[in-house]
């Protein structure tokens, strides 16, 4: 009989003292034995509205009993049916605002870790012989633009499914933002590896330094090179600026300039890796979702002295993963709710001496549905930094649709797809993630490869 | 990866490469780059592409040393390679459909405008190059540059050869002397300075004048904007938009600014690039 305990099991942490200056992984997860004892609080629902949390439908009470009777083998198998990027979503899903939002459990007590338990079994699997082999039995080759979470998993379902797919990466490794954008910290780069070890195992061809539209274009992939169908999952990774005066100021950069500095290039080991990163004393990072937090808290693992959050909302607003935000205050980040930037201030050098900012108050929803914040009159004031970093959001890039004719998109620059099959207006060419629906979340964008390799395949099938 | 096919030094401090790069290559137009990167570890520095010959799957590269990077790229021989080599990156340059173009280099600019001469004389437009150098040693590929060209001009600080002053100084008198001399688009790479002086030279002329950016770049695709330019009093980013914009709308106070804002790391990698190489000599 399943023991109803009202908390969830801790996910054991490495101190935030000791973690906020290094950067290996915060959260060190479940041992077997606390695993067993969380996934004993399931309920296993006959209506296991958890699922209709997740995006891709994972059989959670199953998966979950499975870890409770200890056979992480049928545990891992049956979470990897459905998403194929266990050890990375266990770690980055908002669970929160998905599944367990939804557990029955949290009506009255906490929801089951999911979460946690997803990245147990993944991690457990990882620990194992990988058990894949090429088995690429079709003619008709796949191309797949960009090796983001949509690009690698729309890969991986179609190599199974037996076509011989090459992946096409702008940057030298693949990853898209689980490489340049997500931090060691929480994501460590060990595990996309493994994933991306997995896929090449499955006989994925995987060639970087190529940008479809400049190196080859869209046509050429098509008609030249003969690809049977086309998948894009170039993302959505064009930074915003705030349009402010002295965002020209050196000393001020986007989240994702920083990150990918960090990431990608690994400044953090400057001056072992080549590429230098700011390591400013004094940050102030503007926005509140994941990158903002993965921002501040780079910055103060780099040796600031004070990391800020600055955001014209408030708390209520704010769209980054409740985990990170607690791990955030834990390690020392001050947040400073409904205060707007107005300009970044010159230090007299042409770099940032402070940004001057305005307190704002909250007025009726806008129309997001979330209060409108309102500047208070005369509530200007100058933060004292040397660093501004802007993670305000992004936008699909327009390097592909802009040599590409016939690709229709909306006004955001966003892909526009059938909602059924994830085709373009182009057809053989197909589309998922970030890039048709603006910056989400990777299990978004996970799914969205999975439906679409489904969708080529049964084109393909309809064309013989 | 990407080998080396041929690789000879022009200058002292300048070298020129030749790399089979067959996708680039094909792809290639005048003004744009590539993004490469010589070991694990690296960092990506963006390298205009100086010339490429579609048939053969070569294009070349003309890099000047500067720093850390660029050091250990002229470091390297014909038989190896670059680790990563990916482009063409930016927008080609812009060309008129008739007229006189003149095509001004400095430093490793001048390399730039091989491929620029070439396709402006496909396109059957007049074409003026101008090349500049401190001294005579210091010039580069003006004897490939003058077939390609209906006029050559080279310009040193010194008088060692050529004109004595500056590419700007040499391209005001041929503005100046009118007729055939005087061209109806001027299109300026090299060092920051000279570009400026350049747009400078051009201003209220009604010449339509272009210039090569170069400012720090991470990715070059679009991802991180540190390659914002200011053109116009908006943010454009050179590698995307960019990188030729219009001389008299772009900020060079701010760019130049820019530019500067990893000397102090720029140091600490040189100097320990220059110390490992002295523990390795002894
Ligand atoms: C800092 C940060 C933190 C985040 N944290 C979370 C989190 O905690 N949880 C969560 O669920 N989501 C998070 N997200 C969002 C999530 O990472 C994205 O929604 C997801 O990565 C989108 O996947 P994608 O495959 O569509 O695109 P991307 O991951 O953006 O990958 C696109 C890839 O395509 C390549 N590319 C682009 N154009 C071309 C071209 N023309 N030719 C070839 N290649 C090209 C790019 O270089 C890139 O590698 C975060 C995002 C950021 C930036
Ligand atoms: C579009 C473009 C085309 C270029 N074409 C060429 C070329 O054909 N040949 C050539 O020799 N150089 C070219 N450059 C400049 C070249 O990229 C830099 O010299 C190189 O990145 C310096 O790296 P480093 O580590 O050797 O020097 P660093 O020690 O990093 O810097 C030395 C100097 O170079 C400048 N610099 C540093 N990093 C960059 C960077 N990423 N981009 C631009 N400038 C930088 C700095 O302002 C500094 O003054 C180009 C730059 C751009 C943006
Ligand atoms: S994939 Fe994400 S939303 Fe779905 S069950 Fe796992 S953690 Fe929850
Ligand atoms: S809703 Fe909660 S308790 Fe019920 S099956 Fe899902 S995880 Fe278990
Ligand atoms: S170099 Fe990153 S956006 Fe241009």
């Amino acid at each position: 009989m399943p023991i109803k305990r009202l908390d969830k099991t801790p996910m054991p942490v490495r101190q935030a003292g000791l973690r906020a200056h290094d950067f290996a992984e915060v959260n060190r997860g479940y041992g077997a034995a606390q695993a067993a004892f969380e996934a004993e609080r399931c309920l296993r629902c006959q209506d296991a509205v958890c699922e209709d949390g997740c995006p891709v439908r994972v059989p959670i009470p199953e998966f979950v009993h499975r870890v409770a009777t200890g056979d992480l083998r049928g545990a891992a198998d049956l979470l990897r049916s459905a998403n194929p990027l266990p050890a990375i979503c266990g770690r980055v899903c908002p669970q929160e605002s998905q599944c367990e939002s939804r557990c029955s459990m949290a009506r009255r007590f906490e929801p089951v870790a999911i979460g946690h338990l997803e990245r147990f079994v993944a991690d457990w699997e990882r620990s194992q012989p990988p058990t894949v082999a090429p088995n690429l039995t079709r003619s008709e080759r796949i191309a797949i633009v960009g090796a983001g979470p949509a690009g690698l998993v729309c890969a991986g379902a179609l190599a199974r499914l037996g076509y011989p797919v090459t992946i096409y990466e702008a940057l030298h490794a693949p990853g898209g933002v689980l490489r340049y954008g997500i931090p060691e910290f929480r994501l460590p780069k060990a595990i996309l590896d493994w994933e991306i070890g997995l896929l090449q195992a499955l006989g994925v061809e995987i060639a970087c330094n190529v940008i479809i539209g400049k190196t080859i274009t869209l046509d050429a992939l098509m008609n030249e090179m003969g690809y049977a169908a086309v998948f894009i999952g170039t993302g959505a990774g064009l930074p915003r600026f705030l349009g402010i005066p002295g965002e020209e100021l050196n000393g001020v950069m986007s989240a994702n300039e920083f990150l990918t500095r960090v990431n990608l290039m690994r400044g953090f080991e400057f001056p072992e890796a080549d590429t230098p990163v700011q390591r400013a004393r004094r940050v102030a990072v503007v926005g509140a979702g994941n990158t903002a937090m993965d921002a501040v808290r780079t910055a103060l693992r780099l040796g600031a002295e004070r990391a800020l959050i600055v955001y014209r909302r408030s708390d209520q607003e704010m769209s980054a993963r409740v985990e990170e935000y607690h791990h955030a205050v834990e390690e020392g980040v001050e947040f400073h709710w409904l205060t707007n930037p107005l300009e970044v201030v010159d230090d007299g050098h042409g770099w940032v001496g402070g940004l001057r900012c305005q307190q704002m108050t909250l007025g009726e929803p806008d129309a997001s549905g979330r209060a409108r914040p309102l500047p208070v009159a005369g509530s200007e004031f100058v933060l004292p930094v040397e660093s501004v970093i802007l993670a305000i959001g992004t936008t699909p890039n327009p390097l592909l649709t802009r040599t590409t004719a016939g690709l229709a998109t909306n006004r955001h620059g966003c892909l526009l797809v059938d909602e059924r099959t994830a085709e373009t207006s182009r057809s053989g060419v197909f589309a998922g993630g970030d890039a048709v629906t603006g910056a989400a979340t990777v299990i978004l964008a996970a799914g969205a490869g999975k439906r679409a390799a489904q969708s080529i395949h049964e084109a393909l099938q309809a064309r013989r | 990866m990407a080998q080396i096919l041929e690789a000879r030094p022009l200058t002292p401090v300048t070298k020129y490469f030749r790399l089979a790069a067959p996708l680039i290559a094909a792809a290639a137009q005048p003004g744009q780059f590539v993004m490469l990167r010589v070991r694990e570890g690296g960092e990506r520095i963006p390298i205009t592409i100086a010339d490429y010959d579609r048939a053969a799957g070569t294009i070349s590269l003309v890099v000047q040393q500067v720093g850390a990077t660029t050091s250990l790229v002229c470091a390297l021989e014909a038989g190896e390679s670059i680790l990563d080599v990916a482009g063409p990156l930016g927008m080609a340059v812009e060309l008129p459909a008739r007229g006189h173009v003149c095509g001004v280099g400095g430093g490793f600019g001048s390399a730039a405008l091989l491929c620029l001469m070439r396709e402006l004389r496909r396109r059957g437009l007049a074409t003026t190059a101008i090349v500049g150098a401190r001294t005579r040693e210091l010039v580069i590929l003006a004897d490939e540059l003058a077939p390609l060209c209906d006029r050559l001009e080279v310009c040193t600080d010194d008088g060692s050869t050529g004109f004595r002053g500056f590419v700007s100084q040499r391209l005001a008198q041929l503005i100046e002397a009118g007729g055939a001399s005087r061209p109806d688009q001027v299109i300026a790479i090299g060092p920051m300075a000279m570009m400026r002086a350049i747009a400078d030279t051009t201003r209220g002329t009604g010449i339509r004048t272009l210039v090569s950016m170069d400012p720090l770049m991470v990715d070059g695709t679009g991802m991180c904007g540190g390659c914002r330019v200011t053109v116009g009093g908006k943010p454009m980013f050179a590698c995307v938009d960019g990188p030729c914009f219009d001389a008299h709308e772009v900020d060079f106070d701010v760019a130049m600014r820019r530019n500067k804002a990893y000397q102090a790391q720029e140091r600490q990698a040189r100097d320990r690039l220059a110390c490992m190489a002295q523990r390795e000599a002894r």
